[in-house]
């Protein structure tokens, strides 16, 4: 019979999400439940109220990916500190999809890489949407934006993101206009703040609201006065982490002045 | 965890004990998120790390004296006091709850 242990480690190492549930303090120090998306568990706590319960807490955390310490009732009561139980939870990687398969292209997937995503590069266009070109991205796909989204868009979740960087419209739009209605968490385009205005009007004349344009991180990125592809990629990473964190960092789109 | 299975089955094979240290909770400042682990066989080897390097030496005797009956599993913590400054604890600051435990599950 396979052991927690092992279950553990095939479905980590088979990067299927999965939370482990620990009780740290309590009757049975060291007892465990594993709990896997599906909701499948293996394993158990000590009492089958308790399972349910920490079985019910594990599947809504692993959609967050946050791991912590729950208290409990011996039952599995709310508002009562009898056991605790460390949920430690490995959630899918979270997915960033670059649309354009541009130089800054390469450096954004490099980033994303370094950072844990699971990147996807996007571009109609065959010639430049090569795996001999981004080598370091999981996937490379020779679409059209609005078509790619149609397939994974309902995938797409509050740790994902979608960096837009053609800044050519016939591929900006279609775009943004397809991630925007996925509850993606972060959207951002590229572009000059010229190329930022002439895209606002494009966007409205697809129906786009200006709500739904609040959401757009345009021009991307954080305004640290990048430059190169390499600066760039930073800028738009640090927009993410800033984003999730709910820090205030500076972002390109809240000010005004010279992008560079 | 992911990063220290190997090491794992390396000494399951051989047959040695594991520990395994997890970092369950944080107060202030620490260097690592809950979920990050180290393991220690029962030669003091070790795999991974639960924070900078601050407490790793002090969860190398907290393993070996589980891993030789001498303690049972459960949470040690590790903070920073002034008047306690050369005790171990981690420099930003903080305090870092692990639980401890041996890997027989």
């Amino acid at each position: 019979m396979t052991s927690i242990y092992e279950r553990f480690r095939d479905l980590l190492r088979s990067e299927v999400p999965v939370a482990l549930a620990t009780l740290i303090e309590g009757p049975d120090v060291g007892a465990k439940l594993l709990v896997e998306e599906s909701g499948s568990t293996l394993g158990g706590l000590g009492s089958e109220q308790l399972d349910r319960v920490v079985r019910r807490d594990a599947i809504a955390m692993l959609d967050a990916g946050t791991s912590e310490v729950r208290h409990y009732g011996p039952k599995g009561e709310a508002r009562q500190h009898d056991v605790s139980i460390f949920i430690e939870c490995h959630a899918r990687r979270p997915h960033m999809v670059i649309f354009g398969a541009v130089d800054f292209t390469r450096s954004l997937a490099s980033q994303g890489k370094l950072l844990g995503f699971r990147v996807t590069v996007c571009d109609a266009r065959e010639v430049f949407a090569t795996r001999r070109r981004f080598p370091m991205a999981d996937e490379v796909v020779v679409d059209w934006p609005d078509r790619l989204l149609k397939r994974i868009g309902s995938d797409l979740g509050p740790r994902d993101a979608v960096c837009v960087l053609t800044h050519d419209a016939k591929f900006d739009v279609p775009a943004i206009v397809g991630a925007l209605p996925t509850r993606v968490g972060y959207l951002g385009a590229m572009g000059s703040r010229q190329t930022h205005e002439k895209r606002i009007k494009r966007l409205m004349e697809e129906g786009v609201t200006i709500e739904e344009l609040e959401r757009v991180r345009s021009p991307i990125g954080l305004d640290i006065g990048g430059r190169t592809p390499e600066e760039t990629a930073v800028s738009i990473v640090a927009e993410i982490i800033a984003m999730r964190t709910g820090r205030n960092a500076p972002s390109l789109s809240e000010g005004q002045g010279s992008i560079h | 965890m992911h990063e220290i299975f190997d090491d794992i089955e390396r000494w399951r094979s051989a047959d040695q004990k594991v520990a395994i240290a997890r970092v369950v909770d944080i107060e202030g400042s620490g260097p690592r998120d809950p979920g990050a682990a180290m393991a220690v066989n029962s030669l003091g080897e070790v795999a991974g790390s639960v924070s900078g390097g601050c407490v790793e030496g002090a969860v190398v005797g907290e393993a070996l004296e589980l891993l030789e009956g001498r303690r049972k599993a459960g949470i040690t913590s590790f903070g920073y006091s002034d008047d306690d400054a050369f005790a171990v604890g981690l420099t930003c600051g903080g305090t870092i709850h692990l639980f401890i435990e041996e890997l027989d599950w």
